[in-house]
């Protein structure tokens, strides 16, 4: 072993380890394992998944960030797990100075670094001993970089033990199986291996009463509690796991005391059918949801018109990848913000919810549908590859605080005492009344329409009828911006930038923040979470000189929305947009915010 | 409905009056709107409470007509060739509708195809009309997916495409109900209408219904002229509601034949010309294909097979439709969420 350059203390609970595998060998297990060991352990950390558009063979890339501060939003790892022949002379060709390289002995590799700390791992004479054959023990070969890690780092076996149990859900002969390989490398790594790098973990306190979950888990898991009856789907990464999830989880928590279930999930024949079951199931009364990425928001588009003007409500997820056209399914991006918001032809816009947490899916996932059923309209909610697919932290998840809201659904005994036309204002909000088909009022059927109608909901082709309508329309996207989830916003006194973003680049945004306000350079930060805008985003706006709108797409599409809607404010709005696929890093965000906290770069920006 | 029970009202209390809807704004003469009349004298006769009754349509001059009829029903006038998934969607949430769909031969043949085959394989209870002319008349009159192979017209010019034969896609769909029928075949479109309703999944009527605007030359086979000199029944239908006890006599054997429907009607198929066994599927498909091959233009019970579950009972839905679930029926209690996320913990 070469001697790297000595650093001089230990880190602890602050740096980031990377899992070169390839895809399909069955390293997920053995990574979460180390995910969750940490997390039993107390430390916050936060599990990313680079993965290839492939089922097996390609490279993989797991990125777990320990930080004892919360922070996730970086690149580069300092720990390198290299088990991947074909990328191992890349992967520690990008080792940072001072890092650690674990690596299988069985890779041939022609890079030379004395300058980072080496350990090799006889795998295969560790697996030498298995009694496991085949795919099995190659899957199992995974869990040896998992004992020598818990050596090198200092994680203890129970906790490597506790990891295993939450993984295998308490199946005990598996955690067994899993467990002997790792105390046999861990065996071999104490007796074979001299610690030289600084890297190690240390109890703490930070997880209690936290959750690891994946955005898509927490979305589909608020779904259920939000009453979800009927899901309709299509399969596309980075969606599927959220039908996935609610798959796993209505069979226990919805059948009724026979044990039928009170749902049903069809995997329709392509997204234009989900959405249009979606719509089906709003007009006759149920709670209904679909998840997609951008390819099915594309063929959604008609439905989507529709379900607005014909005002029916309904759910649908946009787990944002990066397009257009099949772009890069497995990266992730903000880049169907505009599409969404505006998504059919003709006027009108969609109300948007934009989550930026496991919890923030939970809670969406249920006030969706009241938001739906209020507005009596389609809603969309926009996450990301990132918090769908990726393993995050968050608080306990909050249980609904209000009963279900099913908006303005007349029975029939009202509709015999006060009448019925469908498409009528009659509170002043926009929103107007509805009826279930099987209602047997006299004068409780309508026919739903695409076409021209009049407030009756007879087709009509008159201009002052349509312009009734969709001032109406435009009225109810007001009364919508005052129900959505309001911006959240950061103020810092005297500060005259501030930065507006929305979902996942909060992470980065916040990491940069901390760092730029240890340099002295502060700035307010607002976060939106929902579109249409409420009246406090114009009044952040008002009281910075600049706003800086920070998201994952190339095009400015919140910026964009925001200088359109707020044309008078268009002036202070600045932009930093970019996408490459690969989450925001607090460096890259704070790289792009200086130069406007800086005065001397103010003057030239 | 509580009003009282007079001559002219039905065992719900209604009217035939009652089951009208909009004035039509279709072309006067168009087999649209004789098909609508068919469907008012049906669901009058068949006693269908409005307010269970679902009408659903795509887009077309067919699929305006749900406006036409049942104005007392709930309905939903889709998207083109969509109206399979809406249909799909609110069945689902509501097993207990009655359904009847109005699509047209561009509707269902070309933008809808798709969605319709699967809508058959799912077997949603529902009546699928297919009122089939051809062309599609709402865009004036061009060729649709059906229009016969070397048909000449005046606007659309010369089509010398095979036809897609929809009776023929519904039995490879996997469709329990298949038929075939004429717009100027008034009893033959009742009678079929009625054992639609009856039937378990969703059951399939392909109507030949003129477009007088732009496809009514007396050459052509999706014409009045054309229907009514080569219309070949395959057996006169009688349609015997479940109430009725009438016992069939077999004085003709071979000569009549009786099929059980799924809620215990029945449908007397007398024979015409020909043998047909409606319940044997390859029977079904090789008998279109021979009308396919001599240009005969066969009408009647195509294919019938009740044995495959429509998609609620397959769905295991409850007898409850998921639309009328009270909240805690809807959302689980606390402990459910706590139990659920322990295993994140
Ligand atoms: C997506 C879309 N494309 C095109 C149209 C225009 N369009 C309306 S009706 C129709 C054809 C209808 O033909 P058919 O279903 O045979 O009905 P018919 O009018 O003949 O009864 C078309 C192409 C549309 N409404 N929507
Ligand atoms: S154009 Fe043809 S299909 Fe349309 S209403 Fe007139 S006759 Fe009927
Ligand atoms: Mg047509």
């Amino acid at each position: 072993m070469t001697t790297p350059p000595a650093i001089a203390r230990d880190v602890t609970n602050d740096f980031s380890l990377v899992v070169a595998t390839a895809n399909g060998t069955g390293s997920q297990t053995a990574n979460l394992t180390l995910l969750r060991a940490c997390f039993h352990m107390g430390i916050p950390v936060c599990g990313k998944n680079i993965f290839p558009s492939n089922i097996q063979g390609l490279p993989t890339w797991y990125h777990i960030r320990v930080s004892k501060d919360g922070y996730v939003a970086r690149r580069t790892s300092e720990v390198l797990v290299a088990f991947n022949q074909a990328t191992v002379d890349a992967d520690l060709r990008e080792l940072p100075s001072g890092g650690v390289a674990i690596v299988d002995d069985g890779l041939a590799h022609g890079v030379e670094r004395d300058d980072v700390h080496l350990y090799t791992i006889p795998v295969k004479a560790l697996m030498a001993a298995s009694e496991h054959k085949g795919k099995l023990r190659d899957y199992l070969a995974n869990m040896t970089y998992v004992g020598v890690l818990a050596h090198l780092l200092d994680i203890p076996l129970d906790a490597v033990e506790a990891g295993l149990d939450s993984q295998f859900g308490g199946k005990r002969r598996l955690v067994d199986t899993n467990l002997a390989v790792v105390r046999g490398a861990h065996a071999w790594a104490v007796e074979q291996l001299t610690k030289t790098d600084p890297f190690r973990v240390a109890p703490m306190d930070a997880t209690r009463d936290l959750l690891i979950m994946s955005g898509n888990e927490a979305g589909a898991l608020g779904s259920v509690f939000g009453g979800v009856s009927v899901a309709a789907w299509y399969p596309i990464t980075p969606s599927t796991s959220f039908i996935d999830a609610l798959r796993d989880y209505l069979p226990e928590l919805r059948q009724d005391d026979d044990g039928t279930p009170t749902y049903t999930v069809i995997q329709a024949e392509d997204e234009l059918a989900a959405i249009g079951m979606v719509i089906g199931a709003g007009f006759a009364g149920a709670r209904a949801v679909t998840a997609t990425s951008g390819p099915g928001i594309s063929l959604m588009a008609e439905f989507a018109g529709l379900g607005l003007f014909a005002e029916v409500p309904g759910v649908i997820w946009d787990v944002q990848r990066v397009g257009p056209s099949t772009g890069l399914p497995t990266r992730t991006s903000q880049g169907d913000l505009a599409f969404a918001y505006g998504l059919g032809h003709g006027d009108g816009k969609h109300v948007v919810l934009l989550p930026s947490s496991i919890e923030e899916c939970f809670e969406f996932g249920w006030r969706s549908f009241d938001l739906a059923e209020q507005l009596q309209t389609p809603v969309f909610v926009l996450t990301d590859l990132d918090l769908g697919m990726n393993n995050w932290m968050g608080r306990s998840f909050t249980y609904p605080d209000t009963p279900m809201q099913r908006g303005k659904v007349l029975s029939a005994d009202e509709v015999r005492e006060r009448g019925f036309a469908r498409y009528r204002d009659l509170d002043g909000d926009g929103v107007p009344y509805r009826t279930l088909p099987g209602n047997d009022a006299p004068g409780a059927a309508y026919f739903a329409r695409g076409t021209g109608h009049n407030a009756q909901a007879v087709y009509s082709e008159r201009s002052d009828d349509w312009l009734e309508n969709t001032e109406r329309l435009a009225h109810k996207f007001d009364t919508a911006r005052r129900l959505v989830p309001p911006a959240l916003e950061e103020r810092v006194d005297g500060a005259s930038v501030g930065i507006v973003a929305f979902g996942t680049t909060r992470y980065a945004i916040e990491e940069a923040r901390d760092a730029l306000a240890a340099d002295g350079l502060r700035c307010s930060s607002m976060r939106l979470r929902a579109l249409p805008v409420g009246e406090e985003v114009r009044a952040f706006i008002e009281a910075h000189e600049r706003v800086v709108v920070v998201e994952m797409n190339r095009d400015a599409q919140l910026a964009g929305i925001l200088r359109a809607e707020l044309p008078d404010l268009a002036p202070r709005i600045e932009s930093v947009a970019y996408l490459d696929g690969m989450p925001f890093t607090a460096g890259f965000v704070r790289a792009r915010i200086e130069p406007y906290l800086t005065p001397r770069s103010l003057e030239v920006a | 409905m509580d009003r009282p029970r007079t001559i002219a009202s039905n065992a719900a209390g209604l009217s035939k009056a009652d089951y009208g809807g909009s004035p039509s704004t279709l072309c006067k003469g168009c087999g649209h709107n004789s098909i609508a009349s068919q469907i008012i004298q049906v669901a009058f006769e068949l006693s269908l409470r409005p307010h269970e009754v679902l009408k659903l349509s795509g887009i077309g001059c067919s699929s305006k007509s749900p406006a036409y009829f049942l104005g007392m029903s709930h309905g939903f006038n889709a998207l083109h060739g969509r109206m399979p998934a809406v249909a799909t969607g609110a069945l689902a949430a509501n097993r207990r509708m009655r359904a009847i769909g109005v699509s047209g031969d561009g509707d269902t043949g070309s933008i809808g195809l798709g969605q319709f085959k699967h809508l058959l394989r799912r077997n949603t209870r529902m009546v699928y009309v297919i009122e089939n002319n051809g062309v599609y008349g709402l865009t004036k009159g061009q060729f649709s997916a059906t229009a016969d192979e070397g048909l000449d017209l005046k606007y659309a010019g010369h089509n010398d495409l095979p036809p897609i034969d929809l009776c023929q896609e519904a039995i490879a769909a996997g469709c329990g109900f298949v038929a075939r029928s004429f717009a100027g075949d008034a009893k033959q479109v009742r009678e079929l209408l009625k054992a639609a309703f009856s039937h378990r999944g969703t059951a399939v009527i392909d109507i030949i219904s003129p477009c007088v605007a732009f496809n009514n030359e007396d050459d052509s086979p999706k014409s009045y002229a054309y229907g009514r000199h080569h219309e070949k029944p395959l057996h006169e239908l009688g349609y015997i509601p479940y109430a009725d006890e009438i016992v069939i006599t077999e004085s003709e054997p071979g000569e009549l034949r009786t099929v059980d429907l799924h809620d215990g009607s029945r449908l007397k198929l007398r024979k015409v010309e020909e043998e047909h066994d409606p319940t044997d599927r390859i029977a079904a498909m090789t008998r279109l294909m021979e009308a396919e091959r001599r240009h005969e233009f066969i009408t009647g019970l195509l294919y019938y097979d009740p044995s495959r579950p429509s998609y609620a009972e397959a769905a295991r839905l409850p007898e409850t439709p998921l639309t009328h679930l009270p909240e805690d029926a809807l959302r689980p209690p606390p402990e459910a969420l706590e139990r659920t996320l322990q295993r994140y913990r």
